[in-house]
């Protein structure tokens, strides 16, 4: 396979619980150094997607290949090439984030620096505290910085921001282009479309284990062909609407009309939420299983 | 690193682990310890004929708490510390680093020896210099005690690690771990004196490992001519290392076929 191959190949993916399928004949493909975002609702088969890609579960049929291996079958040396940020990690509260990320640091052929890491995930002053009595928040940086301790090629992050403050959320959005900037090819998956919308180079859509839409954020469904609505005010003070493919041509006379500002001006494009809730609208009747239904389905069997 | 260093390392992050939690440190370290002082201040006064016998009461329950403490801190501390590291995704995080998977069991191998040697090392030194029991001087009981301390030892780890699988969460994990190993303490001799059991519950302890363990030690610390007391009127050596024996192979079968890094539903 060619060195410079995609870092993620999948044709065809297809797992079923039972007689559900999670995931129902899925086409990805993610270029080296790129930030995708997974997005869908619960139980559309995001999970299932990224732990058969992550090695954790095994596919009933189609072509998977992460950093050119088949994650079935692929050993050690292929899990130093990856980091992976599970949904939640415990079992840490009796150890420091610096005990945690040093004793974990020494299973990788050529780790990050511990003290590096502390500093990039922000908790320098709680290094040395439990981990049990860190603010979700913290532990959510903590566990990133367990997975990219290892300085992986590929990194998964499934719903890294739940939880967060604002604040927090915009930290952990400097730490992720931080990392993409060092070449890292980034796999999230998130609930929050705007956390897409600032990271990721592409987003794709699944509902019912199918990709539905697969673009930029700016361009996903037609975003940015799609007309925009212009709203303005006369000289009386009623506000018009008026939804057009030209809105530039629409402000430019406006603004000629007015013979300067327009009062109450707006131009706007359908938000990715909308397009989202779109997009998604036809697979939600009926109410898809969440996750955790999904491994019940499959205890049950 | 190779394998042996992060099981090595893991030992160490173990060890900080098992100490930090002090419900661990009480009921499977000093657990044993607490019982020989309890019962060798309550039941004195039964030991108390003269010059008659030189066995005391801790002399006498000394063997039963050694072979209890191994049970602890193998077999418990295994069973419930592995199911809970299963069902909080301990286990799947560590698999998903490229860590080999026997440094994992390398690492609670060292913890479970080391916290089992101290513990002892504890609880012959607290016999000796609280209640003055005699401990054996010739290398032979010393032998014989290594070898049924190893055993027993590796025989609780490799079935703790089995019997987690059983426990489909961690808050189960507690009573279906404790309630069995309780049980398993009074019918094998270890607070009761073995001779007082009716028959049957000798023949069902028998079956289990820790019956042999507590026997094996009391051929170390009891006098010789106490093996008169035993089912067989001997310390069946030969027996005690074949029944545990078999255990521990039972054990590393089970912990093969069975062992998960996830929860049912993932590989």
């Amino acid at each position: 396979m060619p060195a410079a191959d995609a870092p993620i190949r999948v044709t065809g993916l297809r797992k079923t619980y039972g007689a559900r399928a999670a995931v129902d004949g899925l086409d990805l493909v993610i270029e080296p150094g790129e930030v995708f975002a997974l997005l869908g609702p619960n139980g559309a088969g995001k999970t299932t997607t990224v732990e058969v890609l992550e090695g954790f579960r095994e596919r009933d049929a189609g072509e998977v290949s992460v950093l050119g291996e088949d994650p079935q079958t692929a050993g050690l040396a292929w899990r130093n090439r990856i980091g992976i940020v599970l949904q939640s990690s415990t079992g840490l509260d009796l150890i420091t984030p610096r005990e945690a990320l040093r004793s974990t640091a020494k299973v990788y052929r050529d780790p990050r620096d511990v003290e590096e890491v502390i500093a990039a995930v922000g908790l320098t002053e709680k290094a040395d505290d439990r981990v049990g009595k860190l603010s979700g928040g913290q532990r959510r940086r903590l566990d990133v910085g367990l997975g990219i301790i290892g300085r992986p090629e590929l990194l998964f992050l499934d719903e890294p921001t739940t939880g967060f403050d604002p604040q927090a959320r915009r930290d952990f959005w400097e730490l992720i282009r931080g990392l993409k900037q060092g070449g890292t090819t980034i796999l999230l998956t998130t609930h929050y479309l705007d956390e897409a919308e600032h990271l990721a180079d592409r987003v794709g859509v699944i509902a019912a284990g199918r990709m539905l839409a697969l673009d930029s954020p700016a361009n996903l469904g037609g975003r940015a062909s799609s007309q925009a609505t212009v709203t303005w005010e006369d000289e009386s003070g009623t506000r018009h609407t008026e939804r057009t493919s030209s809105p530039t041509q629409l402000v430019t006379r406006l603004a000629r009309d007015r013979g300067g500002e327009v009062p109450g001006l707006t131009v706007t494009r359908p938000s990715l939420e909308d397009t989202y809730l779109s997009l998604i609208a036809p697979h939600l009747a009926g109410g898809e299983p969440d996750h955790a239904t999904a491994r019940e389905l499959e205890d049950a069997k | 690193m190779n394998a042996v260093a992060i099981g090595w390392d893991r030992t160490l992050l173990e060890l900080k682990m098992y100490f930090r939690e002090k419900e661990a440190v009480f009921f499977s370290f000093a657990f044993p310890i607490l019982m020989l002082g309890l019962f060798s201040v309550v039941f004195g006064g039964n030991f108390d004929r003269g010059a008659e016998t030189e066995v005391n009461a801790a002399r006498f329950f000394l063997p039963g708490m050694a072979a209890a403490g191994v049970m602890l801190t193998s077999f418990q501390t295994m069973a419930l510390s592995v199911a809970v590291e299963r069902d909080d995704g301990t286990l799947k995080r560590l698999r998903a680093t490229p860590m080999p998977p026997i440094s994992y069991f390398l690492g609670k191998i060292g913890l479970v020896a080391l916290t089992s040697l101290a513990q002892f090392a504890l609880l012959i030194a607290f016999a000796r210099l609280a209640f003055g029991v005699e401990l054996p001087t010739d290398a032979g009981r010393w032998a014989t005690f290594a070898w049924v301390f190893l055993l027993g030892v590796a025989c609780g780890t490799v079935l703790g690690i089995a019997y987690s699988s059983l426990a489909t969460s961690s808050r189960s994990v507690g009573a279906l771990v404790i309630a069995p190993t309780l049980v398993l303490q009074f019918i094998s001799g270890v607070y009761f004196a073995w001779g007082d059991l009716p028959d049957w519950l000798k023949q069902v302890a028998s079956v289990f490992p820790l019956k042999w363990i507590a026997q094996g030690m009391r051929s170390v610390f009891y006098p010789d001519d106490w093996k008169s007391m035993e089912m067989a009127g001997s310390w069946e050596h030969g027996r005690t290392a074949l029944v545990i024996g078999a255990w521990l192979v039972v054990g590393l079968v089970l912990c093969a076929r069975t062992f998960r890094w996830s929860k049912r539903g993932t590989t």
